[in-house]
């Protein structure tokens, strides 16, 4: 009898698919009540940082450069109290074989699928990561799909979107769009289901731990280059896997000093499954869409456990505006003579306000660029924007209406990074996932979980979980 | 319609189009505008069959899938590119060429 593919049939056996798809049995590392053990899932699935290393030197992924940011850094000291004014650093991840830090996550899953005898592999993304899995599975000599969510109702595709289907056919990948709208997981589900292929996901234990390089690398280039750790790391921040994985490898350097700064995009008001608002952003990733509701609830992934669990690390999430990125874009290209981004240039833009309240001798590191082309581009972006209505204008990017305008700054004196209450953005954590407790009851490992998970104390979370009428055990 | 302009030949890379769910079977935690269109996925491959524009099509994909749908577009390329002139963007390196070293620079 044929297999039903109906959407209903092929939801319904999620949890079999994603097991044949991954090799990964998650229910060994969960734990009684709400938790689950996620050092022991990052242990024994994943690889140990020796390995990672040799595996993405063999595709040549990683050890990418790090530039300081002299123009940048003057002119935020123009705007600095006496004193003030860390010194700017980029590390440029675009020189990775697919444009971006992407290429880490992809070498490391495409590499354990290979191990594991797949014959190709899938991922589901509109962003860098297609085109890096696309590179890898062309190193590998694996068969490689990329579902996208690309194109409105009327057939009108993002640029940038548009770019990276392109590059992941360069690499010989096939493509499949889609419209807008979360069903795109039933074909992502039902294409590893019809083919037999790896699911390399964004959020497995091996596409983390591939990340965990950069935030080694960039402790030993700076114990190198200037004797110390950076003091504020800046990730741009979405699912939550660069932040993460930066972080860790932070921590296995021994950096446990340097803050981890998460900064999105604010694209708040915009509806992340709105046919109409789609084409109305003007950034497709590193934005509030998927930064918050993957902060507070990282499970909402294509896996089981996500390995991609940003409160842990974060300390501090702030936020920029369209309009600022944009900007600082273009400060990057004209002040250093680098074209990368745009999306990328999110952590940038933060870092510009952030060094301003950091001393002189201090150091601030953007730890990320991605790649800029034809769709991908300031100039593509802006240009797209107008022609969906939007309107770009010169003023208090503080007025920003998300959907409406664009505004750049007047003066790059009003570059702003605007602090997320972590408090807030913790409680709403606990709320999502103490929910599914039992009885609302909580066992007493459950609230060791919670503390871990968000970087926390036992009082806080205690203190949270009564408010919402829970018991402990 | 063998010989005609309107077929296209089997083998051919094309484009086509396939609605996977009508707006009756969308999602339910959708936002109202998304639910009111169906849920469409494009895929590209060569024809199996000869076939017509907006007709019924069969393609094999890079993976060697067999996809069917609505052929949509022949030897579908790129055309994304930088977009257009943006005045804004002249002044911004303006306004920091000479914030930064002065009126005489580029000023």
């Amino acid at each position: 009898m044929a297999k039903d593919f109906s959407y209903e049939a092929v939801m319904s056996r999620r949890p079999e698919i994603m097991k044949a798809s991954v090799g990964i049995d998650y229910s060994l590392f969960e734990q009684d009540g709400i938790g689950f053990d996620y050092e022991r899932m990052m242990k024994e699935t994943g690889y140990t940082l020796a390995e990672m290393q040799e595996i993405q030197g063999q595709t040549g992924v990683g050890n990418t450069p790090l530039f300081e940011m002299h123009n940048l850094t003057a002119l935020a000291r123009k705007y600095a109290p006496k004193g003030k004014g860390a010194r700017i650093f980029i590390k440029d991840e675009a020189g990775n074989p697919s444009g971006s830090f992407k290429a880490r996550r992809a070498a490391n899953a495409v590499y354990h699928a290979k191990k594991l005898g797949y014959k190709g592999v899938i991922a589901a993304t509109s962003g860098n990561y297609g085109a890096a899995v696309a590179s890898q599975a062309a190193m590998h000599g694996l068969k490689c799909i990329i579902v996208q969510e690309c194109y409105d109702s009327h057939y009108v595709g993002q640029p940038e979107i548009i770019e990276k289907a392109r590059k992941c056919e360069a690499y010989g990948a096939e493509v499949v769009q889609t419209s807008v709208g979360p069903e795109l997981f039933y074909i992502f589900l039902k294409l590893l289901e019809e083919t037999g292929y790896f699911n390399a996901s964004l959020y497995t234990p091996f596409g983390i731990a591939g990340v965990e390089t950069l935030g080694y690398e960039i402790a030993m280039q700076f114990r190198e280059r200037e004797g110390k750790d950076p003091d504020v790391v800046v990730c741009t921040n979405a699912g939550g896997g660069n932040l993460t994985g930066t972080a860790r490898g932070l921590i296995k350097a021994g950096a446990v000093e340097t803050q981890v700064v998460a900064a999105s995009v604010d694209l708040t008001g915009l509806h992340m499954a709105s046919d109409t608002d789609f084409n109305r952003k003007s950034f497709t990733t590193g934005h509030t869409g998927f930064g918050m509701p993957f902060a507070t609830n990282p499970d909402r992934s294509d896996v089981p456990r996500s390995a991609a669990r940003s409160l842990r690390y974060m300390d501090r999430y702030v936020l920029v505006n369209q309009g600022e990125v944009f900007y600082m874009t273009e400060a990057l290209a004209q002040l250093q003579g680098l074209e990368r981004g745009p999306a990328g240039n999110t952590a940038l833009a933060a870092a510009f306000a952030l060094a301003q309240e950091m001393d002189e001798n201090q150091i601030i590191l953007v730890q990320e660029t991605e790649y800029t082309g034809a769709g991908k581009h300031i100039q593509a972006q802006l240009t797209f924007a107008r022609e969906n209505g939007i309107d770009i204008f010169f003023g208090n990017p503080e007025d920003e209406v998300k959907g409406k305008n664009i505004i750049l700054p007047e003066h790059p004196s009003m570059m702003k990074a605007r602090d997320v209450d972590m408090n807030k953005l913790r409680a709403s954590y606990i709320k999502n996932i103490a929910a599914k407790a039992e009885d609302k009851v909580l066992l007493e490992e459950d609230i060791i979980f919670l503390v871990q998970e968000t970087k926390s104390t036992e009082e806080f979370v205690l203190a949270e979980v009564k408010s919402l009428g829970y018991q402990v055990r | 319609m063998k010989g005609s302009d309107f077929v296209i030949r089997k083998g051919t890379w094309v484009k086509i189009e396939q609605q996977v769910l009508d707006n009756t079977q969308r999602a339910p935690q959708l936002p109202d505008d998304t639910k009111k269109v169906p849920f469409i996925m494009w895929t590209k491959g060569f024809l199996v069959e000869d076939a017509e524009m907006k007709g019924d099509a069969t393609v094999e994909t890079l993976t060697g899938r067999q996809v069917s749908g609505t052929l949509m577009e022949v030897e579908p390329s790129y055309e994304h590119d930088y977009g257009s002139y943006i005045p804004e963007l002249i002044r911004i390196g303006k306004d920091l060429r000479k914030e930064l070293w002065g009126g005489d620079i580029n000023g």
